[in-house]
């Protein structure tokens, strides 16, 4: 790398403090492999960052098509990174299609790179696109490459004796090599990730790294860039960092969990998009006594975990929004029979089976009242990525201090994002040791301790305890089928009291930006980094305003409407038509105003923004603002 | 263990709790039954659990002084395979109906059947819907005139030994309500089984669907009807021993005996027979007339136990990794310092 100013003394370096990049191709091209390294890459240089990957329901739509493109986007920086990022300074696009569908995206000015192999007339018609944008002046506006990605990638691999399919499959790497090159990036942990996953193919490995050379030479060698790219690290906080997604750090979350109390970790769950990965991740931690269970279907998944429960396990069950609409009965009977038990919904854009793979926020009403009856549970959700790691650990603390069920809300988004996350102590990490009841003297199965009202832990295979516990309402303390009306409406009470108890573990808000001002933002889980970034910007321009963000949704925290009260106005933006700001409106009687976007997409830092200079532009502007 | 358990009766696994089944109901002497074997087991008390759906039958738990769990419909199987394979220590039972097990719980039941967990279930069959009033089963037979089937069901039955078997049950057997010693006998194989021990309990509902099994139980016609299978035993059945089954081509076939037709003829009872086949004949030849109903264990062979194998896995893994570090866990793959 040294030689480069020898070699190209024309060539500029510019230091900047971010970039995003978008990889976009046919499902089949490897765009997310391509993404992932980049990313890890640039979280070992040191840089803060952001991902986003997108990619289709369908497992391999028709090559080439519309609906078949991926993409992975990451936005890295040397200041704090809080979102993906709006617009994409470098475009990879392998074909028309991914053209197509990415380029609205892309920055007037950004570089464009396009593997022009796959321009054919053929390649346009399946884009569906007219005329060949290459050609029809449609690009003027960016700096593009007209790269022949699948030929010279042929050409760099014609001595291995690979066929042509083998080959092609290495062009993601030739443009991986590229934007190494144009970012002054070292190839050294690709070589070391090819090595490792193609330990018994090692002439696949060669050819992935020859392709990436050959990529990273072709932009030293054809000077076709005149300038390449700096991006110095981060300032992060001491420590020792990995890169995380929201499904990773929830499976480590509850193994943490697991750990920290002592019990063994029982996971019943049925494969859905976007939670999967947290039943592929956690049925490889068996070596931690972790028990995952692929269950027949939903209602399976959760009444299993209901089983280990009762059994004395940590018992979790993960899901989306249509496999949480079936485990609803079952969380009813987790209430009822007052067992500790974790809910995780990854949301995803519905309803029905709407856009599996897109990301939403639109089962927050779901669950807070998605059960028959009075049937309240603890929600919580996570923010980012990382956070996902300390909202299971509090999660389960919660279920078995409380003996409850507690609902954990990630979305599409954290789940496959990712982002640098500062590995733990494990100093940092509660203890909660469990004490299961284990004196017959005085035993009572619905007898509460007063501070949590939790009833006890009282776990077959224990002398002296047996008792019987169901869904049928209880008579208070003794736990016996009771029908009569002033104990269901007294176990009712002690039911939600026990949930709103809970807010003892809730911290009080302090919001960040202005402690008080002319507007309050009030968000939950995925939206943190797009109006944390919204804030920075605009509160630079001297506005005067503070950032709530919940995550704690029931219990909501203590001091929240007192909060509310100190700005001239709130705003919640959320990926749904309006749930939080509804539970705001109905709770706190405050005139909050909701911001909403329903797209399958993440809030752009610029839409909050212009969102919160619309609202706090004087009356009279508005009002012209409006006759316009 | 042995050494110091109890000695317990039948009040031991009694409960405090008034049973609220209709006089004259089939559960009662189901109840009775299971509350009689077992503190035969050998098994502390504190270790067994009844896990039951919802239904008449599912009130079953509240009468066993013993662990219980009354949960919602149709997953008692489902919340018995996870407390089991998280406690394989615990001896879990569940108790069901013909509802519960075979329509809205048909896809945990078959499951459960085909993992081979380890649990006995208990599936009443009484052929009606009592606990919502009367209406039809999957196992009312066609024509079934019921609260929601006034001109009489259409759709056809299950019959719910074939449908275990096709799951790949490993054990199948049935028996019926007022059979006390059968049944008892039937339960204690059951006991002694390794994975999922099914057995369909033909029981009466006095108010609904009086007289469900009458033509198998009356006295002056039982014997007609019904064949107790045993193991080893030819298939002789009828009041005077005078009738059996053999095989022709691919079917069963009632034969008399005598006329040159002896005992040998007949087919010898095996229910470690390899081939489901045969237990599935039986489970069903009495859907054609002449045919008796088959009682007793039809099928019991060994096969691996789902929750040894959960668990066996996860002891491999720390055997051969050692156990997991949380430590190392959360600094897994790139790393990276910032000072």
């Amino acid at each position: 790398m040294a030689t480069t100013t020898t070699e190209a003394p024309a060539r500029r370096r510019e230091t900047l403090e971010q970039a995003v990049i978008r990889f976009a191709g046919d499902s089949g091209d490897g765009m997310q492999i391509t993404g992932s390294q980049f990313t890890n890459t640039a979280a070992l240089f040191g840089n803060d960052l952001a991902t986003f990957p997108d990619f289709p329901a369908e497992i391999r739509a028709p090559a080439g098509t519309l609906p078949g493109v991926s993409g992975f986007q990451i936005n890295f920086s040397s200041r704090d990174v809080f979102t993906p990022g709006d617009t994409v300074d470098v475009l990879v696009a392998m074909n028309p299609a991914a053209l197509k569908t990415n380029l609205a995206d892309l920055r007037t000015g950004g570089v464009l790179i396009v593997n022009v192999d796959n321009f054919k007339e053929t390649d346009l018609k399946k884009a569906q696109s007219a005329t060949n944008p290459l050609e029809d002046h449609s690009l003027d506006g960016y700096r593009v490459f007209k790269v022949e990605l699948t030929k010279l990638t042929r050409l760099a691999l014609k001595d291995l004796g690979l066929d042509a399919k083998s080959m092609d499959r290495c062009k993601n790497f030739f443009a991986l090599g590229m934007c190494y090159w144009l970012y002054n990036r070292t190839m050294d942990g690709t070589h070391k990730w090819l090595d490792d996953k193609f330990k018994s193919k090692p002439v696949l490995a060669e050819a992935n790294k020859l392709a990436m050379k050959a990529g990273h030479v072709y932009c030293e060698a054809t000077e076709a860039f005149e300038v390449s790219y700096e991006i110095p690290p981060a300032r992060l906080t001491p420590g020792v960092y990995r890169n995380i997604s929201g499904n990773s750090a929830l499976a480590l979350g509850f193994v943490a969990a697991a750990q920290k109390s002592g019990l063994m970790l029982f996971q019943g769950s049925y494969p859905i998009t976007p939670a999967s990965d947290i039943l592929h991740e956690l049925s490889m931690y068996k070596e931690f006594g972790v028990m995952t269970f692929q269950a027949e279907d939903e209602i399976a998944a959760v009444t299993s975990a209901i089983g280990a429960a009762y059994g004395g396990a940590l018992a979790l069950t993960t899901t989306s929004g249509p496999g949480m609409a079936l485990k609803m009965e079952a969380i009813g009977l987790a209430i009822a029979t007052e067992l500790p038990l974790v809910i995780c919904n990854v949301q995803r854009g519905g309803p029905s089976t709407g856009l599996p793979t897109k990301t939403e926020q639109a089962d927050l009403f779901q669950a807070i009242f998605g059960r028959n009856s009075e049937a309240p549970v603890p929600v919580l959700a996570a923010s980012t990525p990382g956070d996902c790691f300390w909202v299971a650990l509090e999660a389960s603390r919660i279920a078995i201090k409380y003996m409850v069920p507690v609902i954990v809300l990630s979305d599409g988004y954290l789940a496959n994002g990712a982002e640098p996350w500062k590995v733990p102590s494990l100093s940092e990490l509660p203890d909660f040791p469990v004490h299961y009841r284990t004196d017959p003297e005085g035993f009572q199965p619905y007898f509460r301790n007063p501070d949590t009202l939790a009833r006890p832990w009282a776990i077959p295979g224990t002398p002296g305890l047996e008792h019987r516990i169901g869904g049928l309402e209880k008579q208070d303390v003794t736990g016996n089928v009771n029908y009569e009306p002033l104990n269901h409406e007294r176990m009712v009470r002690l039911r939600a009291a026990k949930v709103a108890a809970v807010v003892q573990e809730v911290p009080d808000v302090v919001p960040a930006g202005d402690a008080e001002g002319d507007l309050l933002l009030v968000g939950w889980g995925s939206t943190y980094g797009a109006i944390t970034a919204a804030l920075r910007a605009q509160r630079d321009k001297g506005r005067r305003i503070g950032h709530v963000h919940l995550r704690h949704l029931n219990p909501l925290p203590r001091n929240l409407g007192e909060v509310l009260e100190r700005y001239g106005k709130v705003v919640v933006p959320e990926m749904n038509m309006g749930q939080l700001v509804w539970m705001l409106r109905a709770q706190y009687l405050v005139d909050a105003e909701g911001f909403n976007k329903i797209q399958g997409k993440p809030f752009k830092v610029s839409e909050i923004e212009a969102k919160i200079e619309e609202v706090l532009m004087p009356a009279a502007e508005r009002g012209q603002e409006m006759r316009r | 263990m042995t050494a110091t358990l109890p000695v317990y009766s039948k009040k031991d696994f009694q409960t405090d709790q008034e049973v609220r089944w209709c006089p004259g109901c089939g559960d009662y002497a189901i109840l009775s039954a299971v509350q009689s074997v077992f503190p035969e087991l050998g098994i502390p008390r504190e270790k067994f659990v009844v896990i039951s759906g919802i239904g008449c039958s599912s009130r079953f738990p509240y009468y066993m002084n013993t662990y219980g769990f009354h949960t919602i419909h149709g997953r008692a199987p489902a919340v018995a395979t996870g407390l089991k394979l998280s406690r394989p220590d615990l001896e879990v039972w569940v108790a069901t109906g013909d509802g519960d097990a075979l329509s809205i719980g048909g896809n945990h039941t078959i499951h459960m059947l085909r993992r081979n967990v380890g649990l006995k279930v208990l599936l009443f069959n009484n052929r009606i819907y009592g606990l919502t009033k009367g209406q039809y089963s999957p196992t009312s037979e066609i024509g079934k005139k019921a609260k929601s089937t006034p001109y009489g069901s259409v759709d056809r039955p299950f019959h719910p030994l074939s449908l275990a078997l096709g799951a790949e049950s490993t054990f199948v057997a049935r028996s019926v309500d007022v059979f006390q010693a059968h049944l008892k006998a039937t339960l204690r194989k059951a006991a002694a089984h390794q994975g999922t021990a099914f057995i369909e309990i033909l029981q009466n509902c006095n108010i609904f669907n009086d007289g469900a099994w009458e033509t198998l139980t009356e006295r002056e016609v039982r014997d007609e009807h019904t064949i107790a299978v045993e193991h080893g035993q030819p298939l002789v059945f009828g009041k005077n021993k005078d009738k059996g089954l053999r095989m022709r081509g691919l079917e069963l076939e009632v034969v008399p005996l005598g006329n040159g037709v002896t005992e040998k003829d007949l087919i010898v009872h095996d229910e470690r027979h390899p081939n489901p086949g045969y237990a599935f004949l039986l489970s069903r030849m009495d859907s054609t007339p002449g045919f008796p109903t088959p009682l007793g264990v039809l099928r019991a062979v060994e096969a691996p136990v789902y929750e040894a194998g959960v668990n066996a896995q996860i002891r491999d893994v720390v055997a051969r990794k050692g156990k997991g570090d949380l430590g190392r866990l959360l600094q897994a793959g790139d790393t990276w310092e910032v000072k």
